[in-house]
C-alpha cells in the first residue's frame, strides 16, 4: 500500500519534471505549428468549397451544399481536358529536358580545365534559377514583343522572314515555354548532380586512365551507375509534382494572353482566372480540388515506387 | 617551353559549357541594353545588344518622377527583410524541438509539418479565407503573411542539420549542467547553426524578393502596397487590358504607362539586388539546394 503511493509520487514527481524538461520545447515549436494551421490547414479543410455553391456572404462554412455539380459543370467544358493534357505533358518533357541537359551540363562542368572555370560555369548555370517569373516574362518579352522585339526587329528580317506576331499565335508556346523553362531551370538540377559527381572516388577514375579507358567508358561506366539513384530519386519527386505546374510560367511569360490560352492553360492559371478573373469560385474550387488529390495521389504513389527501388532515398 | 594541348572532349565540354553562360547572360544583357537605348531609337528598331543610340534616360526618369517606383522598391526591401528574419526565428524554433531525440510526441509533430509538404488546399479556400476571415486584402499583412513566412522544407533541413552536425555531447553536457531548452537554444544551436540559418535564409529571402503572386491576390486597390515584381506584373496587365479594348481615350491612357524602354529599366533595377549579392549568396543557395536533394 505504502509502496504504491510512494510510486505513484515518484511517478508525478517525474510527469512534472518531465514537464518542466519538455514544455519549453512545445512552446518553441508552437509559433510555427499555429502558423501552419492557419496557413496550410484550415485551406485543407475549406477544400469542402468545392462541393459548395459558393456565396460570399455566406462564406466557406455558409454557402448551401450542392453535391458534384460544381465537378459536373467542370467537367462538361471542353477546359478540363486541356488544362490537364496541357499540365502533364508540359511537365513530362520538363523532367526529360532537365534531366538529360541537367546530367550533361554536370558532367561537362565536373571536368572543366579548371577551378575558376568550373566556379563561372556553375554560377552561370545557377543565375537565371534565382529570377521572379515576372523578369522572366520580360526577358522573353523582349525578345519576342510583335513592335520592339528583337526576333521581329533583327533576327527574322536577317532570314527575310517577316515578323511573326507571337503572342497571339498559340502554336508557338510549347516550344517557347520549353526553352523558358529550360533556360530559367536546368540549372537547380546540374547543382545536384554536380555534387553527386563530386561525391564519387577520384581514385576510380585514375584506375580507369590507367586502363586506358575512353572518356566515353569512364562515364558511361563510372558517372552515370553512381548517378542512378539521385535520378531516380529527383525524377520520382518530379513525377509526384506532375499534376502542379509553375504558375509563374505559364501566366507571366504568355503575358496571360487570352489568345494563348489553347497551349499555355494549365490547372493553376485554370483555378486563377476562374477564382479572380471570371469569379466562377465553385468550378475554380473543384479544379483546385481535383488537382489536390489527384497530386496526393501521384505523390504517394511516387514514394512508394522510390521505396521499392531505393528505400533510402524514400522521402517517407 | 610545353605547350598544353587540350584532348577533344575537353575542346567540347569547355566549348559547350561557354556556349551556355553565354546563352545564360546574353537575355541579361539585352535586357540592361534594351533599358539604356533611346526612346526613338527603340521606336525605330526595337529592342537590340547594340543600340544606334544610348540614353540613360529611363534611369532619370525613374529616380525623378518615379514616386511609385521607389516606393515599390522600399515595399519590396521592407518586406524582404522583415519576413526572412521572422522566417528564419519561426523555422529555427520549430525544427529544434523536432531534433531531440526523447520528446514525447515527436513523432506527431513531425508528420504534422511534413504532411503540409505533401496535401495542400489549393489557392481557392486560401484565398477565401486570407481575404475573408483575416481581411489582409490591402493591407502589408498580405504581402507578408500568406504562404511565405515558414515553409515546412526549410524547417526539415534545419531539423537534419541541428541533428546532424551539432554533436549530441554538446546538448547532453549543456542538460547536466542544468541549462534550460531556451538556453540551450540561444547558446547551443543558434551560434553552432549559424550555416543552416544562413542557407535557409537566403532561400526565404529570394521568395520574398521574387514574390509577385500575394500582391496579385490581395493588393487590389491601395497600389501604395505594390512592391517591385507587381509593379511590373500591373505595367503588363495594364497594356493587356488596353490593347485589348477598344477605348476612344485609349492613347492617352497608354501614355500613362511608362515607355517599353522604362519598363525594361524598372526590370534590371528589380534583378541588381539579385546580382549584387549573388557572389556572396550563390555559395549558401546552391548548398541549400544539394542539401535538399540529400535527403527530405
Amino acid at each position: 500500500m505504502a509502496n504504491a503511493v510512494t510510486a505513484t509520487k515518484r511517478k508525478q514527481g517525474s510527469t512534472k519534471a518531465k514537464l518542466k524538461r519538455y514544455l519549453p520545447l512545445y512552446l518553441m515549436f508552437l509559433p510555427g505549428g499555429i502558423y501552419l494551421f492557419i496557413n496550410n490547414y484550415i485551406p485543407m479543410a475549406g477544400i469542402i468549397v468545392a462541393f459548395k455553391n459558393y456565396n460570399a456572404r455566406q462564406g466557406i462554412w455558409g454557402s448551401a451544399f450542392c453535391g458534384l455539380k460544381n465537378f459536373e459543370f467542370l467537367f462538361a467544358t471542353p477546359d478540363a481536358v486541356v488544362i490537364t493534357r496541357n499540365t502533364i505533358l508540359y511537365n513530362l518533357v520538363f523532367i526529360i529536358l532537365n534531366t538529360v541537359l541537367g546530367i550533361i551540363f554536370a558532367i561537362f562542368i565536373c571536368d572543366a580545365l579548371n577551378k575558376k572555370l568550373k566556379k563561372a560555369y556553375q554560377s552561370a548555370i545557377l543565375f537565371p534559377y534565382l529570377m521572379s517569373a515576372v523578369i522572366l516574362g520580360y526577358i522573353v518579352f523582349a525578345f519576342l514583343s510583335q513592335s520592339t522585339g528583337i526576333v521581329n526587329n533583327t533576327i527574322l528580317p536577317a532570314f527575310g522572314i517577316s515578323p511573326i506576331d507571337w503572342y497571339s499565335k498559340a502554336k508557338y508556346w510549347p516550344v517557347i515555354l520549353v526553352i523558358a523553362n529550360t533556360w530559367k531551370g536546368v540549372g537547380y538540377g546540374c547543382l545536384i548532380y554536380i555534387s553527386s559527381i563530386n561525391g564519387i572516388d577520384p581514385s576510380l577514375y585514375e584506375a580507369a586512365e590507367l586502363d586506358s579507358a575512353t572518356k566515353w567508358q569512364q562515364i558511361k561506366f563510372i558517372t552515370l551507375p553512381f548517378l542512378k539513384p539521385t535520378v531516380i530519386t529527383l525524377t520520382l519527386m518530379s513525377v509526384g509534382r506532375i499534376f502542379y505546374s509553375d504558375f509563374g510560367l505559364f501566366y507571366q511569360v504568355p503575358r496571360n494572353s487570352g489568345l494563348l490560352y489553347a497551349t499555355t492553360n494549365v490547372i493553376d492559371t485554370y483555378v486563377y482566372r476562374g477564382l479572380m478573373q471570371s469569379g466562377n469560385v465553385g468550378m475554380s474550387a473543384a479544379a483546385g480540388f481535383y488537382q489536390s488529390l489527384i497530386g496526393f495521389i501521384i505523390v504517394l504513389a511516387a514514394n512508394a515506387i522510390v521505396r521499392k527501388t531505393n528505400e533510402e532515398s524514400a522521402l517517407f | 617551353m610545353k605547350k598544353k594541348v587540350f584532348s577533344p572532349y575537353q575542346i567540347v565540354s569547355n566549348g559547350v559549357m561557354i556556349l551556355v553562360s553565354i546563352c545564360v547572360i546574353l537575355p541579361f544583357l539585352l535586357l540592361f541594353m534594351s533599358s539604356i537605348t533611346a526612346e526613338s531609337v527603340l521606336v525605330a528598331d526595337g529592342y537590340s545588344f547594340w543600340p544606334k543610340q544610348i540614353s540613360f534616360a529611363s534611369y532619370a526618369y525613374i529616380v525623378k518622377s518615379g514616386g511609385q517606383i521607389l516606393k515599390a522598391y522600399g515595399i519590396s526591401i521592407l518586406v524582404t527583410i522583415i519576413g526572412t528574419l521572422i522566417n528564419v526565428i519561426l523555422s529555427a524554433l520549430m525544427a529544434y524541438p523536432l531534433a531531440v531525440r526523447n520528446l514525447p510526441g515527436r513523432r506527431i509533430m513531425m508528420f504534422y509539418v511534413f504532411f503540409t509538404m505533401l496535401f495542400n488546399g489549393g489557392i481557392v479556400p486560401s484565398y477565401l479565407m486570407w481575404s475573408g476571415a483575416f481581411h489582409v486584402k490591402d493591407t502589408i499583412f498580405a504581402q507578408l503573411l500568406p504562404n511565405l513566412l515558414l515553409s515546412a522544407w526549410n524547417v526539415m533541413m534545419m531539423r537534419t542539420y541541428f541533428m546532424t552536425s551539432i554533436p549530441d555531447s554538446l546538448y547532453e553536457a549543456a542538460e547536466i549542467d542544468g541549462a534550460s531548452q531556451f538556453t540551450i537554444f540561444r547558446q547551443i544551436v543558434l551560434p553552432l547553426g549559424k550555416p543552416i540559418l544562413v542557407t535557409m535564409g537566403t532561400f526565404a529571402g529570394l521568395s520574398y524578393w521574387n514574390d509577385w503572386t500575394n500582391g496579385l491576390y490581395y493588393i487590389v486597390k491601395n497600389k501604395d502596397l505594390y512592391n517591385i515584381q507587381n509593379l511590373l506584373n500591373n505595367m503588363v496587365s495594364n497594356i493587356q487590358y488596353l490593347s485589348q479594348s477598344s477605348n476612344s481615350n485609349m492613347s492617352s491612357a497608354l501614355s500613362t504607362i511608362p515607355t517599353t524602354g522604362i519598363q525594361m529599366a524598372i526590370a534590371f533595377v528589380a534583378i541588381l539586388p539579385i546580382m549584387l549579392i549573388f557572389p556572396l549568396f550563390s555559395k549558401y543557395y546552391a548548398k541549400g539546394i544539394t542539401l535538399g536533394a540529400v535527403k527530405g
